[in-house]
């Protein structure tokens, strides 16, 4: 996994992304047990105290859950998982609507934009 | 009450005033960077906590005591240049430091060494400025302090270096310690930090959570850092 993250945002709130994208993609199945704190801190480069918050969250959010003497495991519950990337999926399609707006880009123009994306028949748009 | 505490601290150099009149207070489980330009202050204040310099009024405290014998027991400090006499082994460094503080774990230093590929036999003079830079902090690291006071641990590293470095702090320091990390290099230390203590011409001009600043001002750290001190 590569930890990347953006200058500004906090740092909490990009782990939690991070983490819930590994939940959905799978890279940490439903039901596996989580490394501890301090070694994904040390993998991602960050201080444990920001891991233990953005945990916390994800704890909260259901997510996530701690079994006292076995560690912390993520969450058996595919639908809840099934929502939460609705959730996120939803998010980054406004982030992306919203920048092709503001390059003046129509409804239309999106949709073409994508479909011709998606179909690999256009290869010459990248920047 | 604070690992560290500072009350009305100043520390003169004639008619310079190197630090001025500064109240601090750090709490366990913390890892603080202290950030400010060359010559701000921030070597002089980890020197005072070390008992190295001299306070001219106010105190300084740790774990509630003046500096002294008695602190330097619960203090794993990391001078901001290389402090071991060359000449030894690293052998000898390592019984050095066993002698010396009895909080230090040689095995677990001795197994970080094992891991790095270091000849115990190879003298500190012979190891290239990076890995004294290393062997130093895994030394510094493998104590189990209540303070950890590292100036400038990655000054002139390599980009591999640092992320090592970075890496050993993490994995090592012992969770209810603090942790004090003065440096000038924020962009490659702020997302291990948990706040951050501004220093400029001896006095403290800001202190917050990382995620605070970067939550509240939409930059990070280092971008902040640059605006405060803009030139």
């Amino acid at each position: 996994m590569v930890w990347k993250f953006k200058a500004d945002q906090p740092i909490y709130a990009q782990l939690i992304e991070h983490i819930a994208l590994a939940v959905i993609t799978g890279e940490f199945p439903p039901g596996s047990r989580l490394p501890s704190v301090r070694e994904l801190a040390s993998e991602a480069g960050v201080n444990p105290n920001t891991m233990q918050r953005a945990f916390g969250e994800l704890e909260r959010e259901g997510l996530l859950f701690t079994q006292r003497t076995a560690g912390r495991f993520v969450t058996e519950d595919t639908e809840a998982i099934g929502a939460l990337r609705a959730r996120l999926a939803g998010a980054k399609t406004a982030d992306f609507v919203a920048d092709m707006r503001r390059m003046g880009c129509g409804r239309e123009e999106v949709v073409r934009l994508v479909e011709e994306n998606m179909r690999g028949e256009k290869d010459n748009g990248d920047l | 009450m604070g690992i560290f505490e500072c009350k009305a601290l100043t520390k003169r150099y004639g008619s310079l005033t190197a630090i001025d009149n500064i109240d601090l207070d750090i709490e366990p489980g913390h890892i603080v960077g202290l950030l400010g330009p060359n010559g701000s202050g921030k070597t002089t204040l980890i020197k005072m906590a070390n008992g190295l310099l001299a306070p001219t009024a106010g105190q300084i405290l740790i774990g509630g005591e003046k500096p002294s014998v008695a602190t330097k027991k619960i203090v794993s400090y990391l001078p901001d240049r290389m402090a071991l006499p060359t000449w030894m082994k690293m052998t000898q460094a390592l019984d050095f430091f066993g002698d010396f503080y009895e909080d230090f774990d040689r095995a677990m230093a001795e197994e970080l060494l094992r891991r790095l590929g270091i000849d115990p036999g190879q003298t500190i003079k012979q190891m290239s400025k990076g890995t004294q830079e290393k062997v130093q902090l895994i030394l510094v690291m493998s104590r189990r302090a209540q303070l950890y006071l590292l100036d400038e641990p990655i000054g002139g590293v390599d980009p591999a270096t640092r992320d090592y470095i970075i890496n050993t702090i993490i994995n090592n320091y012992n969770e209810n310690a603090a942790v004090v990390i003065s440096t000038h290099l924020i962009a490659d230390v702020e997302n291990i930090l948990d706040e951050v203590i501004f220093i400029n011409s001896g006095r403290i001009v800001c202190r917050d959570a990382v995620d605070a600043i970067r939550e509240g001002r939409g930059m990070s750290v280092d971008a902040y850092f640059r605006e405060v001190f803009k030139c």
